[in-house]
C-alpha cells in the first residue's frame, strides 16, 4: 500500500498495565537509531489497569513533532482496541495484529488487515509477556533495519534482567523479524527513507525529563512536590537524578508543604523549583503570594490538564494560563514561560532559575499533558553556567535584605553566610525585613517590589515569528501546540501565513502590536475553551482575532484540523 | 538580664500586659545564650499568629512566613543548609490548627529542628476562638455553647508517632523552661516542646493559676526512653505532666535520609553544578 508519504504514523492501542510504554520506548529508540525522526504521543485513561491506551508513534525523514489523526499502521493489543479508534480508521490504515483482536467488521468493507499470530508466537516464547518484543521485531522487519542492532538494543534495554529472560526477549525479536520480512514482502508499506546520520545522532527526549534536566541545568538542588498527573514525571526524573546532582527531593504531604518548603529552601540558599498541575497549583497560591511578598525567587512548573476541579486527569488543555497569571492575592511581579517545544523546555526551565534567581520573582513554567507525555528527539542542548550560577551574597553587620535600590533588586543574603542576619517576613516589612505599617514605608516597598517588572525588561523574551515576514495571515499560538501548526501551515499550503509563537506569556512582549497591526487577517490557536492568551491580548494589544480556534476536548490539536482552519483564512 | 539577642533600641512588642510570651521569650533567650550558638546560624521560623511574632524580637535570622507553614518552611531551611540551627516558634492555632498535616509530617520526616509551641488553649490574634487544644465546654462567640470537640493532644501523638523528642512546659516557670528548651535544642531530631501559656486577654478559663493547679512536674523515675510509660503520662489529662516525657533516639533525621547528602554533607549553597556530568547525562540520549 503506498501512500506517498515520508512519514509512518504507527498506533500501539491496548490496556493499561500492557507494556505498551516499554514497545514506545524501544520502538522510538529503534528508529532514531535507524536514522529516522521521530516523535510519539500517549493518551490514557486515568486508571492503573484495563481501559484503553495508546501510542501514536510518527517516524519521518523529516522531523516532525506533533500529532496527526492519520494512521498508517495499528496495531491492537487486545479486544476492543481498534472501536475507539473506528473514526480514524480508513481503507489506508493497515491494521496489523493478531486475528482475535480484530473484529470482523474490519475484514469486510475496503480494510486493510495483516494477520499475524501475535499472540501465539509470543506464547511459543514462554508467554503474553513477550508480545512486545515480537511486535518491535514485526517492525524492525517490516522497515529493514538491522537485525543485530535491534538485538543490541534488546539487550541492553533488559540487561538488568536475567540472561535466561533476555535471551527470550531476544528470541521473541527475531520471531517478529521473520514475520516482519514476510509482511514487507507481500504488503507494500511505504517506509520513510532513512536519511542521514543526524537523525540517529538526535537526542531522544520525554517532556517530563525535559523539564527535570532543563531544572538541573538551572542549578535546581531542591524539589518539594506532592504527586499530580500529568506532572508526577517531573518530580519521578529529579528524585532519579538525586543523589548524582545532589539534589534534596521530598515528596510533600500537600502542595501547601511544597511551595512553602520551595520558598524557604531559596531562603536558606536552595535553588527549588516545585512541579504540579492545576488543582495542586490551586493549593499552592497562597504560598505563590508569599514568595511576591518576601521577594523570595521561585520556580513552579504547571503541567496542565482539562478542569476545572478535577477535570479530566490524564488529558490535555491549555486552560491555566489566565490562573497562573493571576494567581495569588496582592499585587507582585511575576513571569510567566510557556515552551512550544523540548529546546525551548529546557532553555526556559534554564532560564526560569536565572530569572528568578536575578529579579527575586517567581517564574512558572506551563506545560501540558501533550507536552509532558510526548517524545521527540532535538539535535542538541547546552548548558550556559551562568544560568545556574547564584547570585547570593555574603552578609554584614548592617545587611538590610530588603534595601531599596533604583533596580528594585536588594542583594539577597543567607543566613549563615556573613556577619549579618536575614529577615524575612509575609507581612509588610521594612528594608531590614521587620513588620512595619507606616504608610510610607509600605509604599516605598511596594514600588521597589513592582519596580522590578522594567528591570527585567532587558531579559524579556519576544515572540517568534515563522514563516514569510511579509505575511498576510497571522496566526498566534503559545505553548505546546508550536509544532503543529508548524505542519499545520505547511501541510495547508498556505505560503502567505506566518506563526507568532509566545514561549514568554508574561509580561507581554512589547513588540506583539507591532506583529499584529502588519496582519490582514489574524487567527489565534489555544487548547482552551475561553482563548485566555486572545484575552491577554486584548488586555495588553488592543487586538481582537479575526478568528478563534479553540478545542477543549480534552486531546491536542492534529495537523489535520488545524490544516483545515487554515484553509478557511479570507 | 542582657541576651546577645537583645537589640539596641528594644522593638515595640505587640504583646498584651501579662502575657505569656514575656515568660516564653526569656527562657528562649536564656537557652540561646547559654548554649553558645553563634547568632549568625540560628533561623527563627514562625507563622502567624501572637507567638508567630516571638523571631521579631529576637536579634537573629528569622523567617516569619504563613499562617500554619512553619514546619514546612523549617524543615526545607535545615535540609537546605544543615549547619543551621533552626527554631520553630508558633502558636496552638497556627501548628496544630491550620498546621495540622504539617504536624503529623514533621514526626514523621524527623527533621533535626526544635518546634516549640506557644499553647494557651485559644485562638488570640483574631480574637479569642477556640483552639485545637480548648477544653471541651471553653465559651466563645463562636463556640456559643462551649467547645463539644475532643480536645487535640499534641504530646499523646507525638509519643505514639515515635517523635524524637517530646516535652511540655509552663511559661509562668522560666527557669525550668529554658532547660527543658535547651535540651530540645540539643537533641538531635524533631523536638516538639508544647509551652502551656495563659492568654489574659481571652481565655479566662485556663489562666495562670488554672496551669498551676493543673500540671505537675515529671520527677527523675520517669524514664523517657520508656515509649509505655511516656505514653501512660502523655495521655493524662486531668493534671496536665511537665518535663521531658519521652526520647526516641533511634532514628536518623531527615537530613541524615536524603540522597543530596550521601556523597556530601556541605550546604547546598555552596555548591555548583557539575556541568559535565549533566552534558554526560543528556549525551547519553543519542544511544
Amino acid at each position: 500500500m503506498k501512500n506517498g508519504r515520508a512519514d509512518l504514523s504507527i498506533v500501539l492501542s491496548g490496556e493499561a498495565g500492557q507494556g505498551i510504554q516499554t514497545l514506545e520506548r524501544l520502538l522510538m529508540k529503534m528508529f532514531k537509531l535507524s536514522g529516522r525522526y521521530v516523535f510519539s504521543f500517549s493518551e490514557f485513561m486515568s486508571r492503573i489497569r484495563g481501559g484503553n491506551n495508546s501510542t501514536e508513534i510518527r517516524v519521518s525523514s523529516e522531523r516532525v513533532g506533533s500529532f496527526i489523526e492519520r494512521i498508517d499502521v495499528f496495531i491492537p493489543f487486545g479486544p476492543g482496541a481498534l472501536a475507539r479508534f473506528h473514526d480514524r480508521i480508513t481503507g489506508e490504515t493497515v491494521i496489523l495484529g493478531d486475528p482475535a483482536f480484530i473484529e470482523d467488521r474490519y475484514r469486510r468493507g475496503g480494510y486493510t488487515v495483516v494477520e499475524v499470530p501475535l499472540s501465539d508466537i509470543a506464547k511459543e516464547i514462554g508467554g503474553k509477556t513477550f508480545l512486545n518484543l515480537v511486535v518491535m521485531g514485526l517492525f524492525a522487519g517490516i522497515c529493514g533495519i538491522n537485525g543485530e542492532s535491534a538485538r543490541s538494543q534488546v539487550r541492553s534495554y533488559f540487561s538488568r534482567a536475567a540472561a535466561e529472560v533476555i535471551e527470550k526477549n531476544v528470541g521473541a525479536l527475531a520471531k517478529g523479524i521473520e514475520a516482519g520480512r514476510s509482511i514487507a514482502r507481500s504488503w507494500n508499506i511505504e517506509i520513510p527513507p532513512a536519511t542521514s546520520p543526524d537523525a540517529s545522532m538526535e537526542l531522544l527526549f520525554n517532556g517530563a525529563e525535559i523539564i527535570a534536566l532543563g531544572g538541573i541545568a538551572g542549578g535546581c538542588n531542591f524539589v518539594s512536590s506532592y504527586p499530580m498527573s500529568p506532572s508526577t514525571d517531573v518530580l519521578v526524573n529529579f528524585a532519579k537524578y538525586s543523589e548524582e546532582f545532589g539534589i534534596v527531593v521530598e515528596q510533600a504531604e500537600d502542595e501547601i508543604c511544597a511551595v512553602n518548603m520551595a520558598v524557604a529552601s531559596w531562603y536558606s540558599g536552595g535553588r527549588a523549583m516545585v512541579t504540579t498541575s492545576g488543582g495542586g497549583f490551586a493549593l499552592m497560591t497562597e504560598g505563590l503570594s508569599l514568595a511576591g511578598a518576601t521577594e523570595s525567587p521561585l520556580v513552579i512548573h504547571v503541567g496542565q490538564r482539562p478542569g476545572p476541579a478535577t477535570g479530566m486527569p490524564t488529558r490535555t488543555e491549555q486552560g491555566d494560563l489566565l490562573f497562573a497569571l493571576f494567581a495569588g492575592h496582592g499585587e507582585f511581579p511575576r513571569i510567566v514561560y510557556a515552551p512550544g517545544n523540548y529546546v525551548q523546555g529546557f532553555n526556559l526551565t534554564r532560564k526560569a532559575f536565572y530569572m528568578a534567581d536575578t529579579y527575586q520573582v517567581p517564574v512558572i513554567i506551563l506545560t501540558d499533558q501533550y507536552f509532558l507525555d510526548s517524545n521527540c528527539t532535538v539535535p542538541g542542548l547546552a548548558i550556559d553556567s551562568p544560568m545556574s550560577a547564584s547570585s547570593i551574597v555574603a552578609t554584614d553587620e548592617g545587611y538590610r535584605r530588603f534595601r531599596v535600590t533604583e533596580s528594585g533588586i536588594s542583594p539577597r543574603g543567607i543566613p549563615g553566610y556573613g556577619t549579618g542576619i536575614v529577615c524575612l517576613d509575609s507581612d509588610e516589612h521594612d528594608e531590614a525585613g521587620y513588620i512595619t505599617e507606616d504608610f510610607s514605608v509600605r509604599v516605598e516597598q511596594m514600588n521597589k517590589r513592582m519596580r522590578k517588572l522594567q528591570s527585567m525588561g532587558p531579559d524579556s523574551i519576544p515572540p517568534d515569528l515563522y514563516g514569510p515576514v511579509d505575511y498576510r495571515c497571522l496566526v498566534v499560538s503559545w505553548g505546546s501546540t508550536l509544532s503543529c501548526i508548524l505542519e499545520a501551515i505547511k501541510a495547508s499550503g498556505r505560503s502567505d501565513t506566518a506563526l507568532l509563537h509566545f514561549s514568554q506569556v508574561h509580561p507581554l512582549h512589547e513588540d506583539t502590536k507591532k506583529y499584529l497591526e502588519r496582519a490582514r487577517y489574524t487567527a489565534i490557536v489555544e487548547n482552551n475553551y475561553g482563548s485566555q492568551f486572545g484575552t491577554l491580548i486584548r488586555m495588553h494589544a488592543g487586538r481582537e482575532f479575526n478568528r478563534k480556534i479553540l478545542k477543549y476536548n480534552g486531546m491536542p490539536f492534529s495537523v489535520e484540523e488545524l490544516a483545515a482552519e487554515f484553509k478557511k483564512f479570507t | 538580664m542582657s541576651s546577645v539577642f537583645d537589640f539596641e533600641q528594644p522593638p515595640d512588642l505587640a504583646w498584651c500586659p501579662g502575657c505569656g510570651n514575656y515568660d516564653i521569650i526569656k527562657s528562649v533567650k536564656a537557652a540561646l545564650d547559654e548554649l553558645d550558638i553563634p547568632r549568625e546560624r540560628i533561623v527563627m521560623v514562625s507563622g502567624i499568629g501572637q507567638a508567630a511574632k516571638l523571631p521579631q524580637y529576637i536579634n537573629a535570622s528569622f523567617f516569619n512566613g504563613l499562617h500554619g507553614r512553619s514546619l514546612p518552611a523549617a524543615t526545607a531551611i535545615k535540609a537546605t543548609n544543615p549547619e543551621l540551627t533552626v527554631i520553630v516558634e508558633s502558636g496552638d492555632g497556627c501548628t496544630y490548627g491550620e498546621g495540622g498535616n504539617h504536624f503529623l509530617a514533621a514526626l514523621r520526616r524527623n527533621p533535626d529542628i526544635t518546634n516549640l509551641v506557644h499553647d494557651n488553649m485559644v485562638y488570640g490574634l483574631t480574637k479569642g476562638q477556640a483552639s485545637p487544644t480548648s477544653r471541651r465546654g471553653f465559651r466563645t462567640p463562636v463556640q456559643i455553647t462551649g467547645v463539644f470537640l475532643e480536645p487535640f493532644n499534641p504530646v499523646a501523638v507525638a509519643v505514639s508517632m515515635n517523635a524524637s523528642f517530646v516535652a511540655r512546659a509552663f511559661s509562668g516557670d522560666v527557669e525550668k523552661t529554658k532547660e527543658i528548651i535547651k535540651h530540645a535544642i540539643m537533641h538531635k531530631g524533631y523536638s516538639l516542646v508544647d509551652i502551656l501559656h495563659p492568654c489574659v486577654s481571652f481565655n479566662k478559663a485556663n489562666n495562670f493559676s488554672w496551669y498551676r493547679n493543673n500540671t505537675y512536674y515529671l520527677d527523675d523515675n520517669h524514664d523517657p526512653s520508656d515509649k509505655g510509660a511516656a505514653l501512660e503520662r502523655s495521655l493524662e489529662t486531668d493534671k496536665l505532666p511537665l518535663g521531658v516525657i519521652y526520647i526516641n533516639s533511634g532514628n536518623k533525621t531527615f537530613e541524615e535520609n536524603l540522597s543530596a547528602y550521601k556523597n556530601s554533607v556541605i550546604p547546598l549553597y555552596v555548591r555548583k553544578l557539575d556541568a559535565e556530568k549533566l552534558m554526560r547525562v543528556i549525551e547519553a540520549r543519542r544511544y
